[in-house]
């Protein structure tokens, strides 16, 4: 890596800001600030700084509607915002989706015009941490904040997740390497483990790499609670990994004072979903009776977790909730965004701080492009191609303050350091905008 | 706007008002002596009127809760309710939905829940949900119990310093009052083991039980609090725990009272129910009610609510998490668990209540026994430490047991296990409620513990809470079993409930939505110590949470509206 230059020219500083990048929610970060930009940021790793600085190029600036060319035009708010608010008015079965980089407050928004409408609201843990869900709701959540795991643990396993790359500071600012209360020596207090098929960034700085075959998963997380349940293993190699090692490493996980396992999309999307995540809970509810374990999804987006916590006190239910009877529902496979677009249900959806366009299925995302989409976000990106309606929102964490709940579930309230851009408005003004203007169309018809 | 409720036999214990043919009168949401001829009238002639119902324990709103509907959709669908022109859609049945919540307490009659346990870190996350919940206003209490500078402070044995802490920490998680749960033993589940009874110390900390509640109630009175100590024992649930809870009561007998609060006791014990248990494991466990009430009635530093068990399938949650992974043990339910770095921890498990059960059982047995053996009402609140021995909404069927020993009889003869005859003295205690005990253990006697001095009576100068019922005390026999469902049935659909002189609930349906209140206690004359103790205490929050202390705080954004306490500690 090139040496950079500190950077020395700004005006000020605004302190303890909060990344809004990856479920980690780092709030300890400095923003230098330059004529209403942040022109450096401290404390975070690259991909949050990256987010935050390199805003510029690709930034949604105007609201934007198609032309009968099919091109995105410049319009003024009020046209965009009638325009959208009519299709929405109009629709039998519109989508809400996305919302996991806005905040809480937008959110709110959101589903008063969801429920308003008998819409169906849903983010993107249709399509990551669904599975999860699924599984806790089998079988149980053993959870902990992530200060638990700096203070206390000795032993630290992440599967099916390499943070080295998707959430670099997890390690450093949490998990591994910080001095802990109990645990004053860091790195060197405690046990590095990476279950994981490959040898990831993660794997390589282990100081124990298991890497069970691909779809090995559920095999091996069995194996460790068969051994714990006092069962020989009949095979002499179990998901790829020695059966000798297999009792070794659960010698050692039974012997710690306190584990944590934290898992990723890579064990919630192999070949047993949701069952691997059953079984990984389980195996972590049986450890607790020799010693103290928990366990935690990493979540992706910074406000991922926060639209489950946020649906579930407002509704009761986490995700893909349709409110088209007037009352909540809540069914995997049927009122998820994924499962309805396949069945070509929606006939106008928003997508809000979420890219569709370049994450869901090809079947779902033709769908997608044969009915009116309203896309309210920052960035330009694959779902701005499938969009009609462009509504430029603004940045939360850096220009609007709000709302967000790291992955463990602490809430944060994300404070701003510099203006939005003149010809945007914050998503929470955006959103209820719509809501108005859709109530007075609905009312007028009445 | 003014009201007039003419001519309901009105039940007000705090003014030795029993079932008078009153009116009571409001204006500018509260209680007037006179109202102009504009009042508007409301015709209530004979029917049941008292101050709007106080919740002195439950868990309505944050972490531990959110995490229940997460993790419970099978929950939330059974308690599906539409939406209507005025009310938003409802979910859930132990663990209901924010607007679910304050619907159903304001229909029950209720203006006033404690939300008992805020864990600071994630009081934000609470606060939120105070402001989803409409029509009740929420006085949450922050969790101190098993915090690591409390565990410091007293080790250190000053007092001084977690006065200061505790004023400074109620301004940052904008709580009411102070909460211990299983103190040490929440922390001792940071490593998965737990303490047994008040003298074992945390791992680590050389801190025990005793300890903790000592000094926490000791400071309680040093700053005046409008509430006391209020705590949930160690051995929780535990066959013999009943000596640990009289012990805790009793570590704190020669605490002196602050003479500026209104409130008698300077220590309530919570949910006791689930702490009064004689026996040594649960094969040959009876009930221990009659020493622990006998305790009480000799006491008035004490007063407890009961958690009382209803026989349903319900959702356990508390921040006493070691217990339930005890539960876990023995149900093998799905298990779930949160621990809070610094703080605290808390477990969730679902928990189905059967009246065959023999443990369930003598559970409700011994409830019922503390209602009926604690001589005084004042000392004893009607609770099910919601969602825990069983929701909220049950609160009406357990005043129809109370008021009927024939009904109670029916039970124990046709419906519960006989280990509730057998091993309780239930079924010798004919003692019966009237309208005064329930009026008392609803609404004057929570108010009143909880230093409310607006709430929860009738007086001149009292918030305008007010619910009636549709029911003449006059004309209705309650100690008839058969009545029992009547009871039910009427108290759990005000026909007014009026919130702040605005009627939200007419005839058993909302027909208003208020938003409610976040009360919370700011203390002031400990600025100085406050400024010093955080000094002190801020290299060690710096390097042991994960969040920066500048965004730890809950800002006032997020307590519209509140309703602030303003206590003079130097006093
Ligand atoms: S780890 Fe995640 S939250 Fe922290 S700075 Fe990096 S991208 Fe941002
Ligand atoms: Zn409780």
């Amino acid at each position: 890596m090139a040496y950079e230059e500190p950077i020395t020219d700004y005006d000020h500083i605004v302190e303890n800001c909060t990344c809004a990048f990856c479920g980690s929610n780092c709030d300890d970060l400095d923003f230098l600030v330059k004529g209403n930009h942040v022109v450096g940021v401290r404390h975070a790793c690259r991909l949050g700084a990256s987010k935050i600085m390199e805003d510029e190029d690709q930034r949604l600036k105007v609201p934007m509607m198609r032309d009968e060319n099919g091109e995105l035009q410049e319009v003024d708010w009020d046209t965009a915002l009638d325009a959208a608010a009519e299709l929405i008015a109009n629709a039998v079965r519109p989508l809400f989706f996305g919302w996991s980089e806005t905040s809480i407050e937008c959110m709110k928004k959101g589903l008063k015009l969801t429920e308003y409408v008998g819409a169906v609201i849903d983010n993107q843990a249709t399509i990551c941490h669904g599975p999860t869900v699924q599984a806790v709701q089998n079988v149980g959540y053993p959870l902990m904040t992530l200060g638990e795991v700096k203070n206390r643990a000795d032993m630290v396993v992440y599967t099916g997740s390499n943070p080295m790359n998707a959430h670099p500071r997890h390690l450093a600012r949490y998990s591994v390497f910080p001095r802990g209360w109990f645990r004053q020596r860091g790195r060197f207090d405690r046990t590095l483990v990476t279950w994981d098929p490959k040898f990831s960034d993660t794997a390589k700085m282990s100081d124990i790499w298991v890497p069970f075959e691909e779809n090995g998963d559920y095999g091996f997380c069995n194996a460790i609670r068969a051994v714990l349940k006092g069962k020989e293993l009949k095979e002499d190699v179990i998901s790829g990994i020695p059966k000798q090692d297999i009792i070794d490493l659960t010698e050692a996980m039974k012997n710690v004072e306190f584990g944590a396992l934290f898992f990723g999309l890579g064990l919630t999307h192999t070949l047993s979903k949701q069952r691997n995540i059953d079984i990984a809970i389980q195996l972590v509810q049986d450890l607790n009776a020799y010693t103290k374990w928990v366990l935690l999804p990493m979540r992706g987006h910074f406000n991922v977790n926060g639209f489950n916590i946020y649906m579930a006190y407002e509704m009761g239910f986490p995700y893909g909730v349709d409110f088209c009877r007037g009352y909540p529902r809540y069914m995997i496979g049927e009122t998820t965004t994924v499962d309805l677009l396949n069945r070509k249900e929606p006939d106008v959806f928003l997508v809000i701080a979420a890219d569709p366009g370049a994450h869901f299925p090809g079947g779902a995302n033709m769908h997608l492009a044969n009915i009116p989409v309203i896309q309210i976000d920052i960035h330009w990106g694959p779902s701005t191609e499938l969009a009609d309606i462009v509504l430029p929102g603004t940045f939360i964490g850096v220009e609007t303050p709000g709302t967000s709940y790291r992955m463990d579930s602490v809430p944060i309230h994300m404070k701003s350091a510099i203006d939005p851009p003149e010809t945007c408005r914050e998503d929470e003004w955006i959103v209820n905008e719509l809501y108005e203007r859709v109530k007075k169309i609905k009312e007028e018809a009445k | 706007m003014e009201y007039i409720l003419k001519n309901g036999i009105v039940y007000d214990p705090t003014h030795n008002v029993a079932g008078d043919k009153k009116d009571v009168m409001i204006k500018d949401g509260k209680i007037v002596d006179n109202v102009s001829s504009d009042a508007k009238v409301l015709d209530v002639t004979d029917k049941l009127v008292m101050a709007a119902g106080v919740d002195v324990h439950a868990h309505i709103a944050g972490p531990k809760l959110c995490l229940g509907r997460l993790y419970r959709p099978e929950d939330s669908r059974a308690g599906l309710v539409a939406k209507t022109d005025i009310t938003r859609a409802e979910t859930g049945f132990s663990i209901p939905s924010c607007s679910a919540t304050g619907y159903r307490y304001s229909r029950m009659g209720y203006g006033t829940v404690t939300e008992a346990a805020v864990p600071p870190l994630e009081a934000k996350h609470t606060h939120e949900e105070i402001m989803a919940i409409p029509n009740i206003d929420v006085s949450p209490l922050a969790l101190f119990g098993n915090n690591w500078f409390v565990l410091q402070f007293v080790k250190a044995n000053d007092l001084e310093g977690l006065a200061a802490f505790v004023a400074a920490w109620l301004k940052l998680s904008k709580c009411y009052g102070m909460k211990v749960v299983n103190p040490c033993g929440s922390e001792a589940w940071g490593w998965g083991m737990n303490v047994h009874g008040i003298d074992d110390p945390a791992p680590h900390w050389d801190v025990t039980g005793r300890e903790v509640v000592r000094a926490l109630t000791q400071v309680n009175e040093m700053l005046g609090l409008p509430h006391s100590m209020h705590v949930h024992p160690n051995d929780l649930g535990h066959p013999g725990n009943y000596p640990t809870t009289i012990g805790t009561l009793d570590a704190v007998k020669d605490i002196k009272k602050n003479p500026n609060v209104i409130r008698d006791q300077t220590i309530h014990c919570t949910h006791l129910q689930f702490h009064c248990y004689g026996g040594t494991s649960w094969r040959d466990a009876k009930s221990g009610a009659a020493p622990v009430a006998d305790y009480i009635n000799k006491n008035k530093h004490v007063t407890c609510d009961v958690g009382q068990v209803t026989f349903d399938e319900t959702t356990t949650m508390t921040a006493d998490a070691p217990m339930e992974y005890d539960l876990y043990k023995l149900s093998g339910l799905k298990w779930a668990n949160k621990d809070i770095e610094l703080e605290t921890a808390a477990g969730l498990i679902p928990i189905i209540y059967s009246p065959k059960a023999p443990v369930n059982a003598l559970q409700w047995a011994i409830g019922l026994e503390l209602f009926l053996m604690i001589n005084d009402p004042w000392q004893v609140v009607l609770t099910t430490d919601s969602p825990n021995a069983g929701p909220f909404i049950r609160y009406p069927r357990i005043m129809s047991w109370l008021m009927s020993s024939d009904r109670r009889t029916e039970m124990l003869e046709n419906e519960v296990h006989k280990w509730a005859t057998k091993r309780t003295d239930l079924a010798s205690l004919d003692r019966v409620y009237d309208w005064n005990d329930i009026a008392t253990v609803t609404r004057s006697a929570p108010a009143k513990i909880l230093g409310l001095e607006q709430r929860g009576h009738l007086g001149v100068g009292a918030n305008a809470d007010v619910a009636v019922y549709d029911i003449e005390p006059e004309n209705f026999d309650a100690t008839k079993a058969s009545n029992a469902s009547v009871i039910e049935d009427v108290m759990g659909r005000a026909a007014y409930t009026i919130k702040d002189g605005e009627i939200v609930v007419k005839d058993g349906k909302i027909v208003k939505v208020v938003p409610s209140r976040h009360m919370w206690t700011n203390v002031t004359g400990f600025e100085e110590q406050e400024k010093k103790v955080l000094e002190d205490i801020m290299p060690m929050f710096n390097r042991y949470y994960t969040i920066k202390f500048e965004n730890y705080k809950v800002f006032d954004h997020y307590i519209d509206p509140a309703i602030e306490f303003k206590i003079d500690a130097g006093k």
